[in-house]
Parts: structure tokens; C-alpha cells; sequence
């Protein structure tokens, strides 16, 4: 913001100057008086941590299956259990499975079996990976003693592969898409929508038609329709940045219709003028006296905007029209909890909708704090 | 004395659309505008609001474009610059000499800079100086208009109103200006806070040399800083004329009724006044034929339905109206109403002028050491 003050010596040094609140200061401080955004910070904040270490967090490879243990259901995490002696003993473990054939559908099913406990280990060793994508690691959080003994913390899907592992790379690909698709559209949107409101005129009135335009159109099919038109032998990565692309072509009006009216209420402002008369070129009026003191604003609505694309994600995805079926997000994962045998014999793959629910909801009170916090009015 | 402004047949209309589909109308905001503005003097530019006052002040200072005429700035290199037909960068250098200082303290300072910074940004843009020369000259200006060299480095908010517009003055002095166009400087302010904030304009002029362009809508007030006052009524000047012989005898019926409009500190001379101005001012759209006063006029006949009367001298005097019968009407000045016996000058100045001598530290400091935030 003041990137050319200087550090100012007065002949009154002695006076103890007191400590001087930047904006940002002042808004951190409204912020945490906001609890439930303060604890929804924490929790969104965790999430984005795990999609940022989900090869450490993630027991297994998210691809690795085992034919062996179809729909195995959730062990859970033990840590206390009673020793031959019966005295109490700490220590993760969990249990094993056996098999039961189903006397009715004559299928077989697993059921935990307590007799069995495979105890837990923290950072165990494990085949070299990149963390990242480029630290070399060879160690993962918690895995069994045994690596050819089960290990389903949150069950196995159809072809036995390990949800938890799955949920976490599934976190970060969704969280990352709403990241990114917020970027595109908060670039698309402060330029076009800058434009739009400092000079005003036809271009403005233009661009608020198209955005209207956009904006009245049936985002689903028109998401489909562009996902479809998505050629099928595009490689993973290519898929993701054309489904951020498309998301973020809608997700720009608004964030464009909020960048305008901040410029129009601040164009007509007398210390705009004030530069104006000062001779100051448009960049700088824009980028020193008009953009600070709206940014604030600006990273409350992208916040606020970010909810938004992780739910069209999902959505594209549960639909089969996002991502497909190698790369593991939340909406592909939900894919497998499409029909109701699954959901009544396997209610664990709903697992995903829940990590929806709960990001959603935080990133939705942290940016309601986040907004209020940067109000200058709501003191 | 030379002249150091002219304006020139300015005119300045507006096009209000008519929606999509509605015809364009357009709104006379100024018409036909000559004066000029001596060098040293302080010009006053009165009126109702909506009298196209601070328009006028806009397109002096190129804040605005003009429809017709020119603003003509005669700098102290000699010839002539014709404002109004320079570009966005040819009239940068000239935005170092001609200056404003805005109506309300509140929205002209950046609320996200420093009061260090809102001072240094014309030095800066106009690349004048830097580093240790250019803070110097910013605390100095700072010092010389009231503000403490420790508080430079606070936010606006931290100010009161009064400081805040020290503080813009400070803004439009760093340039060492020589125009200065005060658009209702002081209208923001309490009566104390504008009366330090006058004397303060006061004494920077002398200082600093300025011409001022003090443009307000409060008579009492121009009364006490003016030499000349031009009077606007409907985007037209009316009068033009020295301040003692307008406060003394005005020219034309409008500057009476403004006059009348007078508050009087005296509740015994306040007797038997008219309280308020009649009728109001016509919208600038549909404008009267004839003189733009005739409607609300209570002297008017028929000439002055049909023919718009041109500024001129009044009995070859230095004061101009625009009025048919300028020199037939007996118009009733300021003191007309005094009680006799008392100075009458001196009366309406006990009730008028601020008596607050101030030289920059008038209990502001105070209020600052009060005003430290935790």
C-alpha cells in the first residue's frame, strides 16, 4: 500500500510513538472477535493442510486396490484395548475382517472381527514418493506393522481401495480447483470489471449486458455443455484446467459486477479527484488511491466465491461431465455413491459429501467474517 | 496588480440522457461566464447551491471539460495558457500552479494513506523532489498549516474535521501554488474550526503570496475573506463587484435578497427581517427567458421577461450587475438596518468575524496530545 514511505525522523523522536494499525491490523482485529469464523478458518485451514500434504497424510497410493477386500466397511482408529492380563494398554491398532456370506443376496460380506487387532504405527516406512510432487520421502503418517494386512481406517470402495487414501487426494484436488477457478475469475473480474467501472460509458454498460447475459443462462447445462465439448483424450491435468477454466467463465460476472461498483462509488470520490488534479495517470490513481482501499473487500467476496466453485465441481463431477474417473475428487468419488445398493450396503462412500458439507460451511463463515471485518461501517 | 485567470464566454451544458428510448434534454449549467481574477486578490464566487458555483470552480481547474470559452492562466513567465484547450498531459506542469482545497474533509483524504504520504503524492507525482528533501518540505508544509511533524504518519481517521482540512490545504500548498480554488472549504466545519481555518487561508496568502478563488455559499463568510465577490444566480454571473460596495449598496435584486437572507447575531436588529429567501431557484432545465432572475424578482416588468440583461459597470464604478434598472433601484445593503450611532461596520464585524488569532497552534496541539489512539 505505502510502498514509497520512508521512514520519517522528526526533532520529536522522544515522544513514544504509538504502535500504528495498518488496515489489514485493524481488520484481523475486528476478525477475531468473530468466533464462528475464527473456528471456520481453523477447520478450512486444516483442510487446505491435508490437500497440501496428502501423499504424507494418505495411507496408500489412492489407485492401489485389493481385490481381496470389496466394500470392506470402516475399521476406525483404536487406541486403548484390554491385554491378556486385563489391564489396560495404549496403543493404536485396529481390528481385522472376516468374511460372512449374506444368507439372502448370498453375497459375500466382510464384518470387523475384534478377535484380530493389527496394531497402528506412526511414520512408517514406505515406498519412495515425491511429497508434492518434488520432496523425496519415503515415510507416511500411519500405516500397519504388517503392510499385507488390511489397513480401511474409512472402508474400502468397490474395488477395494482405501477411502481415507482417496478422500485426502480427493481434497486436494477439489480444494485446489476452487483456489484456482476463484484466481481465473478474480483476475477476469477485477480487469474487466475495473474497466467497466472507471471509464464507464458504452464499454460499461457492454460488459453489464453480457454479464446479465451469462448470468441468466442455466449454469448446468451450461456447464455440461461445455464439459462435453471437452475431447475425451485430453490427459488429467488438461481436463483440470479446462474444467477450472469453465467454471471460472461464470464465476467472474459476480465478482466483476462487485469490482465495478466499488470503482464507480470511488471514482465520484473527492480524494480521486484530488489525485486527478494532482496529475496523476489512471494507473496510478488505480492502483494506489482506488484498489487498497477496496482490496479488503475484494478478498471477502473471493472467499466468499470459493464455496461456490468446490460445489460446481462436485456437482460436474458427480455428474460424470467434470473430472474423470483416474483423477480422484470429491465430486468422482460421490460418483460411486450414485445408486441406492451402494448407499445401503456401503454408506461409507458418502464420506466425501460430508467433507463437501463441512468446507462449504466453513469457507462460507469465514467469509461472512471476512467481510464484515473489512466493513468500515460495521464496527 | 495584473491579472493572473480569465474566463471567457464559458459556457458548460450538460446532455442528461433520456434512457434508451427518452429524447437527451440538456441542462445550462453555466452560461456565458467572463471574469478575472487578479493577481493577490480573493475572489469569491457566492450563490445558492445549484447556481453552477462549483462548476465554475470545476472547469477552472480543468476538472471538467467546457462546452464553449476559455480559461485563460497568464503565468508569471508571461504569455498566455488557454486551459481549457490543453491535453490530460499537457496541463500536468500547469496543475502545479493552480490548486484546490474540497468541501468535505472527510472524503478528499485517501482513508488508506498515510497523512505522510497524502501530503508527498503531488511532490511525487510531479517528480520534484525525493528522499530527505521531500520529507523536509512535506513536514514543513504540514508544520506551517497546524499539523505536528510527529503525526505524519497516522491515518485521516485520526484526525478531527478541522485538522483534516488543514490537512488539505497542506495537500494543495506543497506545490507552492499561486491559484488556489477553495470549493466551500470551510461549509464542512463548526463556526469556531472555520474561523481558525480562514485565518489560517489568511495568513498562508500572505506567506505563500496565493490568489484565492473562495467559492461558498455563506455570505458572513466571504464578507470577512473576500476583496471581490462575483454573485451566480441560475449558471449566470449577476454581480460583480469590490466586497465593500456590495455589502454596502448591492446592484441587482438577487444580491439584495441574499443579503436579506443574512443571519444577524442581534436579536434587536433581527426585528421585522424577512428570515428566508423567497421562492426557489427554477430547475436548470427549463430555464426562464429573459433574465434568469425575472421569476422570483420583485421588481421585475416586462423587459426583464423578454430581454437578458448583459453584465455591465454601474455608473463607471468597479461594480458590474446584470439588471435592467441596476442604476434606478434603491437596493438595500448589509447595514442598512444598523442601529444608528453604532460603527456600522464594526457592528456587523462583532457579529461577523471570527476574532481567533491562530498561528498554527491554536489548541490543536492540545487536541492532538488528547487524541493519541491507544
Amino acid at each position: 500500500m505505502a510502498v514509497e514511505t520512508m521512514p520519517i525522523a522528526t526533532a520529536s523522536a522522544a515522544i513514544p510513538r504509538p504502535r500504528r494499525e495498518s488496515q489489514f491490523g485493524l481488520m484481523w482485529r475486528r476478525f477475531r472477535r468473530h468466533k464462528l469464523a475464527v473456528v471456520s478458518l481453523w477447520v478450512a485451514g486444516l483442510f487446505y493442510l491435508v490437500a497440501l500434504l496428502a501423499e504424507f497424510l494418505a495411507p496408500v497410493e489412492p489407485s492401489a486396490y485389493s481385490a481381496r477386500f470389496t466394500y470392506a466397511p470402516p475399521q476406525g482408529l483404536h487406541f486403548l484395548h484390554h491385554n491378556e492380563d486385563g489391564n489396560w494398554q495404549f496403543g493404536p491398532y485396529v481390528y481385522g475382517y472376516k468374511t460372512e456370506i449374506d444368507p439372502v443376496a448370498l453375497r459375500r460380506t466382510f464384518v470387523i472381527d475384534e478377535a484380530v487387532r493389527l496394531p497402528v504405527s506412526f511414520l512408517v516406512e514406505s515406498k519412495p514418493y515425491r511429497l508434492m510432487g518434488f520432496i523425496p520421502m519415503s515415510v507416511k503418517l500411519m500405516g500397519v506393522e504388517n503392510p499385507r494386512d488390511p489397513f480401511y481406517i474409512l472402508g474400502a470402495d468397490r474395488l477395494g481401495r482405501d477411502m481415507l487414501s482417496r478422500l485426502i487426494h480427493g481434497t486436494r484436488i477439489s480444494l485446489s480447483i476452487g483456489v484456482a477457478g476463484v484466481t481465473l475469475s478474480l483476475f477476469f473480474g477485477i480487469v474487466i470489471g475495473g474497466f467497466a467501472g472507471y471509464y464507464g460509458g458504452w464499454f460499461d454498460s457492454a460488459v453489464m449486458r453480457v454479464i446479465e447475459f451469462i448470468r441468466s443462462m442455466p449454469t448446468i447445462p451450461l456447464w455440461l455443455g461445455l464439459a462435453a465439448a471437452l475431447p475425451r483424450d485430453w490427459s488429467a491435468l488438461q481436463t483440470y484446467f479446462a474444467i477450472t477454466i469453465i467454471l471460472s467463465l461464470i464465476g467472474w460476472t459476480e465478482l466483476a459486477r462487485v469490482v465495478r461498483g466499488r470503482f464507480l462509488s470511488l471514482r465520484t470520490e473527492d480524494f480521486v479527484t484530488a489525485a486527478q488534479l494532482d496529475g496523476a495517470s489512471d494507473w496510478r490513481i488505480i492502483t494506489r488511491h482506488m484498489v487498497p482501499s477496496f482490496m479488503s473487500h475484494i478478498i471477502a467476496a473471493a472467499t466468499l466465491a470459493i464455496p461456490g466453485m468446490i460445489l460446481a465441481e462436485t456437482a460436474l463431477s458427480f455428474l460424470g461431465l467434470g473430472l474423470q474417473a483416474p483423477i480422484v475428487s470429491w465430486g468422482t468419488l460421490l460418483q460411486d455413491a450414485q445408486n441406492i445398493r451402494t448407499l445401503a450396503t456401503a454408506p461409507w462412500l458418502l464420506a466425501p459429501g460430508l467433507c463437501v458439507v463441512v468446507v462449504i460451511l466453513a469457507m462460507n463463515f469465514f467469509g461472512d467474517g471476512l467481510r464484515d471485518a473489512a466493513d468500515p461501517h460495521g464496527r | 496588480m495584473s491579472k493572473l485567470l480569465s474566463v471567457e464566454h464559458l459556457s458548460k451544458h450538460f446532455l442528461l440522457s433520456g434512457g434508451w428510448f427518452g429524447p437527451e434534454r440538456r441542462l445550462d449549467a453555466l452560461t456565458d461566464i467572463n471574469l478575472s481574477v487578479e493577481a493577490g486578490e480573493t475572489l469569491a464566487i457566492v450563490g445558492e447551491s445549484g447556481c453552477g458555483k462549483t462548476t465554475l470552480g470545476r472547469c477552472i481547474i480543468a476538472a471538467q471539460s467546457t462546452s464553449e470559452g476559455r480559461v485563460v492562466y497568464h503565468p508569471t513567465s508571461g504569455g498566455d495558457v488557454e486551459l481549457t484547450a490543453l491535453s490530460k498531459r499537457e496541463i500536468k506542469p500547469w496543475r502545479q500552479d493552480i490548486r484546490m482545497i474540497f468541501q468535505d474533509p472527510m472524503s478528499s483524504l485517501n482513508p488508506n494513506m498515510r497523512v505522510f504520504d497524502i501530503v508527498a503524492e503531488p511532490l511525487r507525482i510531479h517528480r520534484i523532489c525525493k528522499g530527505r528533501e521531500l520529507e523536509e518540505r512535506v513536514i514543513s508544509t504540514l508544520e506551517k498549516v497546524g499539523i505536528p511533524a510527529e503525526a505524519v504518519g497516522r491515518y485521516p481517521h485520526a484526525f478531527s474535521g478541522g485538522q483534516r482540512q488543514r490537512i488539505g490545504i497542506a495537500r494543495a500548498l506543497v506545490l507552492d501554488p499561486r491559484l488556489v480554488i477553495a470549493d466551500e472549504a470551510v461549509s464542512a466545519l463548526d463556526v469556531s474550526i472555520q474561523a481558525q481555518v480562514l485565518n489560517l487561508l489568511e495568513d498562508l496568502k500572505d506567506e505563500f503570496g496565493l490568489t484565492y478563488i473562495f467559492i461558498s455559499h455563506d455570505l458572513g463568510v466571504v464578507n470577512y475573506i473576500a476583496d471581490r465577490v462575483v454573485v451566480m444566480y441560475l449558471g449566470h454571473v449577476v454581480e460583480n463587484a469590490p466586497t465593500e460596495m456590495l455589502f454596502e449598496q448591492p446592484r441587482h435584486p438577487y444580491t439584495e435578497l441574499l443579503l436579506e437572507a443574512l443571519p444577524i447575531a442581534d436579536p434587536l436588529r433581527r426585528k421585522g427581517r424577512k428570515k428566508e429567501v423567497r421562492g426557489e431557484i427554477p430547475y436548470l432545465g427549463n430555464r426562464p427567458a429573459g433574465c434568469p432572475f425575472h421569476t422570483r424578482c420583485k421588481y421585475a416588468e416586462d423587459v426583464c421577461r423578454k430581454d437578458k440583461p448583459a453584465l455591465r459597470p454601474i455608473n463607471g464604478t468597479a461594480q458590474e450587475a446584470a439588471c435592467h434598472f441596476a442604476e434606478k433601484l434603491e437596493l438595500k445593503g448589509a447595514y442598512e438596518d444598523a442601529p444608528i450611532g453604532h460603527g456600522v461596520e464594526a457592528s456587523l464585524d462583532a457579529s461577523r468575524r471570527p476574532h481567533v488569532h491562530q498561528s498554527g497552534g491554536d489548541g490543536s496541539t492540545a487536541e492532538f496530545a488528547r487524541n493519541l489512539p491507544e
